[in-house]
């Protein structure tokens, strides 16, 4: 390490340095600056190099329980990388698991359970990103989770927490139309308690633009995700 | 509306996520700036240009820090250049034009410690900001710093008329008032939606 | 260690006790010097939050004024304000990391306002006006004074924003579930209002017993 070379200022006791150096001694200001700059980035380094191992299995760590929270039963996970006009690929070893484009669940007896896909949408005051639970043998949403939101509290923050919201996406349908690769019909907001179709989500009083918010950004990343993950179904169900 | 339009990161910027009234960045100058209007104008024009300048500053060692793969040095480069960029400013200025420099230069060092500069180039790393964006982002941030710090020097001076109890003139008042005004720019929050 | 080391001569003489006691109250950061005002708005809205901001702060004011006030002598004044900053850097960035290896919910929570100790006045004031002239040990008492005078203003900001905004008390439930939150108390403006508050609490005080001492002297006189 290079640093070892710069002269350690805590060495000197300063209590026996002469009073401050007179102006013009550049050579002095360089060499304070310097020691303190190595000092610094020493430091540094060192932090940074032990902090960051913690860091990232605590970020996998608050994923990996996303994951299996949108997919109700799943124990294990596969995580996906999309390519373009190519099947999935597996995320290789030493790859953060936030680099995965989608993630694959399996139960305990290592049977699918459905894939798990990022979504966001502009909010009422920020964008919210969420992760959502699909099942493409249903074809319905099984599970939703706000990761991150800055919705009023009390109000648009209920689509993260409001058990009667959550309960939507117990299988909240969302069809892919096979003819036109669409979803078909679109996910719907609706007035609170006036759900009739079940690929409506009941709204909640006094947060309609955090609900559209909701469902904007599930239409949009169905449609974006879900033929792809359909089309190469048995790549990622055999992927255990 | 997209939130990665241009569009969308001005109205934010300035209006919805108002540094100062949304994100409380900025507030001693804003605190101790808005007294009077006649200071509040040029003070918010260096604002705007500085926040340019460190937009632009912060966008180029984000691009070499990555490059490096070094982000632990993040803070200490930001702080460093900004407060150096501000500097070369203030001296360009005084060379190109002493005019410009009478009206802003008293504000140019208070605008070194300004956390509004920090945050906001902190904020647009955060938001993976293009360069496009972070200019946009710089110049929202900067309107919506003026447009604050007038609104609030226009309340401000007709307050000085108010009769008010002895105890609450100076700093209570004027955070009341500022809570206020920051209730007001909640309006604006559903803008982008 | 010599008490009045380097002390001007005019200036009467500060008890150790002192040091460490003005940061609490007298020339309490928050309340009275009106310093580091930016995350004292904006991350008290609830009781867990202000407390980790507090100690953060508290944390890189001690560690800098000391390492300050250790190379006192070895840096030189042209540079100072450069070294000052190197080193106060140096310490958020070691929050930042240690935060977020801790709890990335907390750090999530606190946002950028970590990376902005980085401008805290409070931190550069004490840099240049204590920790450069005075010895280690007062500038240590001063950081710690100074610190917990900090976090016990974010703790009183704290306290009323989430009693009033969400009902609760470091996320123990206060008042069971009828209660209606104020919300707004949790949001921006409610940081400015209840500063603004506390303030004026203060002021009132302050003006009533400067009042009554006024009385009481006057009346000695009589």
């Amino acid at each position: 390490m290079t640093y070892a070379t710069a002269p350690s200022p805590e060495g000197q006791p300063p209590e026996q340095q002469p009073p401050r150096p007179a102006a013009g001694n550049s050579a002095h200001m360089i060499g304070a600056l310097g020691a303190v700059a190595a000092l610094s980035g020493l430091l540094l380094v060192m932090v940074y190099q032990a902090t960051l191992p913690i860091i990232e299995a605590n970020r996998e760590a608050l994923l990996q329980e996303a994951i299996f929270d949108v997919l109700p039963g799943a124990e294990s996970r596969a995580a996906f990388v999309i390519r373009n006009g190519a099947p999935p690929a597996e995320l290789e070893e030493g790859q953060a698991l936030g680099d995965a484009d989608f993630y694959a669940g399996f139960d305990a007896d290592g049977v699918f359970a459905g894939v798990a896909l990022r979504a966001s949408a502009q909010g009422y005051q920020d964008v919210i990103r969420a992760l959502f639970g699909y099942d493409p043998n249903a074809q319905e949403i099984i599970g939703f989770r706000v990761m991150e939101n800055r919705e009023t509290p009390g109000l648009g923050d209920k689509i993260a927490w409001d058990p009667e919201f959550l309960a939507n996406f117990d299988g909240l349908q969302a069809r892919i139309n096979p003819d036109t690769g669409e979803l078909d019909p679109p996910i719907r907001g609706v007035q609170e308690g006036a759900k009739t179709q079940p690929h409506e989500v009941d709204g909640i009083s006094g947060a309609t633009i955090s609900v559209d918010a909701v469902v904007t950004m599930l239409n949009r990343a169905v449609g974006e995700r879900v033929p792809y993950i359909l089309e190469h179904l048995d790549i990622i169900e055999g992927a255990r | 509306m997209n939130p990665d339009s241009l569009t969308y990161v001005l109205l934010d910027a300035s209006l919805v996520n108002n540094l100062v009234l949304a994100s409380f960045l900025g507030i001693c100058p804003f605190l101790g700036v808005s007294a009077k209007n006649e200071t509040a104008v040029p003070m918010g024009f260096a604002v705007i240009f500085v926040m340019l300048v460190a937009g632009v500053c912060s966008y180029a060692i984000n691009q070499i820090l990555i490059y490096f793969d070094a982000p632990y040095l993040r803070i200490i480069a930001y702080i460093a250049v900004i407060a150096s960029a501000v500097q070369l400013v203030e001296m360009f200025i005084k060379w190109f034009s002493p005019t410009l420099f009478r009206a802003l230069g008293i504000f140019l060092p208070l605008i070194t410690t300004n956390c509004a500069i920090m945050g906001m180039a902190l904020f647009a790393t955060a938001r993976e900001y293009n360069f496009m964006q972070t200019l946009t982002y710089a110049i929202g941030g900067g309107v919506g710093f003026t447009l604050a710090l007038i609104l609030m020097s226009g309340l401000r001076e007709q307050l000085e008329l108010a009769d008010v109890p002895s105890f609450a003139r100076g700093a209570a008042l004027t955070l009341i008032i500022a809570g206020i005004l920051s209730m007001a720019f909640m309006g604006f929050a559903g803008l982008g939606g | 260690m010599p008490k009045q080391d380097t002390f001007t001569p005019g200036e009467p003489p500060v008890l150790e006790a002192d040091v460490f006691l003005k940061g609490l109250w007298r020339e309490n950061p928050v309340f009275v010097s009106l310093l580091g005002m930016c995350p004292v708005l904006a991350v008290t809205n609830t009781v867990m939050n202000s407390l980790a901001m507090g100690l953060a702060t508290t944390f890189v004011l001690f560690m800098s004024t000391s390492l300050i006030s250790l190379l006192r002598s070895f840096i030189p004044k042209q540079v100072r304000i450069p070294v000052f900053i190197v080193i106060i850097a140096t310490f958020v960035t070691i929050v930042e990391y240690s935060i977020q290896a801790i709890s990335l919910e907390l750090y999530e929570n606190l946002g950028a306002f970590i990376a902005l100790i980085v401008v805290n006045c409070l931190i550069m004031g004490r840099a240049e006006a204590f920790a450069s002239k005075n010895p280690l040990p007062r500038a240590m008492l001063d950081a710690l004074g100074m610190g917990a005078g900090f976090t016990f203003a974010l703790f009183c900001l704290g306290a009323v924003r989430e009693i009033l905004g969400s009902g609760s008390f470091a996320g123990v439930d206060l008042f069971g579930p009828n209660f209606q939150p104020w919300a707004i108390m949790i949001l921006p403006p409610g940081g400015f209002l209840v500063l603004g508050g506390w303030l004026l609490l203060f002021a009132w005080a302050r003006e009533r017993s400067d009042r009554k001492k006024a009385e009481a002297e006057a009346a000695a006189g009589d």
